[in-house]
């Protein structure tokens, strides 16, 4: 007789293997484009290469804590109403901010090396580098928050609450910091604007974005999934703990 | 709602003029630390006069974390905020007079700084009005958000640690529009003071608003 899988402690599903195999394809394609298709740049030489990776990272990273912004803010509003409080929102609300964490140190460390090479050095008191380094100690914070033990439920809470204000803050920081000082060269792709890149570079760093997408959403779902395993695995663990308390006093009665 | 919040802080303040922790250790400490400044520039007069803005608060900061820090450690240790939520007392009144209590023992701690600044580093208030605001705008917008994060890493083992990592990016900007305004008061430098000012109380203003929302989340247990 066939066993029955045991879905509940699955980390992949047909759907999300498939989705693995296109995002391997797609990071190999990005690298072929990256590396051998597009031209050096006239000004920044073979260093434009980089930032067919920062750039797409710091979208993404921006992109994964306007998620866990969100998924807070549900997870908040259902805490107080559902039967599991919503714990789903949580769970996605923690793995976008892991996700948003490791692309903001991407885009902190191809940004260093870039300037190394273009500014002869790793760091500039530039108005972008500061900000986004704030912003990647705002979420470490997080992170360190959701990892401390505690009833989930209560951490959820105080990490939603933290959440939402690290999102309100972003802007602030982002101004206080431009009025202070900034080098950085503008963007070179944002929306309502025309790019400051053309021809191979611009489509070689459009299909960049799309490539770390996937990536990023294969790592997200991946994410959860963990963090429900390692829920179940908490709760299947205080479970086996009070059988065997009741047990030892069934036998001593 | 204002006079339960007067309540709280009325609270914190006796608590503080019992205990004596403001004026007995924070202050001294923050003494301490415009003075180890000076032996980190080499005792550069002219280098403690451009950054005497910047370093006064730094020196709120660290003072100011230990105050927030201590806020909570009192409500925490006798289980107070249990008595709290079964009060009648509603959480927006809680957080104002929470960080009502904070904001008047950091301005305390400020009373001591600013001579300290003015002495050590040897520099002259050109602009009392701008000092002034932009001690009541920076000190409320630290206020308000230590009280957020306070409540945050209240009752955890890890809080001291935690607390410090959490609240310092949330304060950058606070640090920075202080420091600026403060050096423009000072005459250090002819820059826009005002505007520096008009952030750190649109920055007091947004987390004050975003305190009276979620503080009933922060001190919700399971």
């Amino acid at each position: 007789m066939a066993q029955v899988p045991d879905t509940k402690h699955m980390t992949a599903t047909p759907a999300t293997r498939v989705l693995g195999a296109v995002a391997l394809v797609a990071v190999l394609l990005m690298v072929l484009l990256g590396l051998v298709v597009s031209p050096a740049d006239v000004v920044q030489g073979q260093a434009v290469r980089m930032l067919y990776l920062h750039v797409p990272s710091i979208w993404i990273a921006y992109g994964a804590f306007v998620l866990t912004s969100f998924s807070s803010a549900l997870f908040l509003m259902r805490s107080r109403r559902r039967h599991d409080g919503g714990r789903h929102y949580d769970r996605l609300a923690g793995s976008a901010a892991e996700v948003g964490v490791v692309f903001t140190g991407i885009t902190l460390a191809t940004g260093m090396l870039w300037g190394r090479v273009t500014w002869g050095t790793y760091w500039q008191w530039d108005a972008r580098l500061t900000t986004t380094v704030l912003l990647f100690v705002t979420y470490l914070g997080y992170l360190a928050l959701r990892r401390l033990p505690a009833d989930p439920m209560t951490r959820g809470r105080r990490t939603a609450v933290m959440a939402l204000i690290s999102f309100v803050n972003v802007p602030i920081v982002h101004y206080s910091v431009d009025w202070w000082r900034t080098l950085h060269q503008k963007a070179s792709l944002s929306v309502g604007r025309r790019p400051e890149i053309t021809g191979e570079m611009y489509w070689t760093l459009l299909y960049s974005t799309l490539a770390v997408t996937i990536v990023a959403s294969w790592l997200i779902v991946h994410r959860y999934r963990v963090i429900r395993l390692e829920e179940l695995r908490d709760e299947e663990a205080l479970e086996a703990l009070i059988a065997s308390r009741l047990k030892e006093d069934d036998v001593q009665a | 709602m204002l006079r339960e919040a007067l309540l709280i802080a009325r609270k914190d303040l006796r608590v503080e003029w019992r205990s004596k922790v403001t004026l007995g250790h924070v202050a001294p400490l923050a003494l301490l630390i415009l003075v180890v400044f000076a032996f980190a520039f080499d005792a550069n007069a002219r280098l403690l006069e451009l950054g005497a803005g910047g370093l006064y608060w730094v020196a709120v900061l660290f003072g100011g974390t230990l105050l927030i820090q201590r806020a909570f450690d009192v409500e925490t240790e006798d289980g107070n905020f249990d008595a709290f939520r079964m009060s009648a007392i509603g959480t927006p009144s809680l957080f104002l007079g929470k960080s009502l209590g904070v904001f008047l023992q950091v301005v305390l701690l400020e009373l001591v700084l600013v001579p300290g600044v003015v002495l050590l580093y040897n520099v002259r208030i050109e602009n009392w009005v701008l000092l002034l605001a932009a001690a009541v705008g920076g000190t409320w917008a630290f206020s308000v958000c230590g009280v957020l994060w306070g409540a945050m890493a209240a009752g955890l083992r890890v809080r001291a640690t935690l607390l410090p990592l959490l609240l310092v990016p949330v304060l950058a900007p606070v640090l920075l529009a202080g420091s600026r305004a403060f050096e423009t008061a000072l005459g250090v430098r002819a820059d826009a003071g005002w505007t520096w000012t008009s952030l750190m109380f649109v920055i007091a203003a947004v987390h004050t608003a975003i305190g009276l929302g979620t503080f009933g989340f922060l001190l919700e247990e399971g």
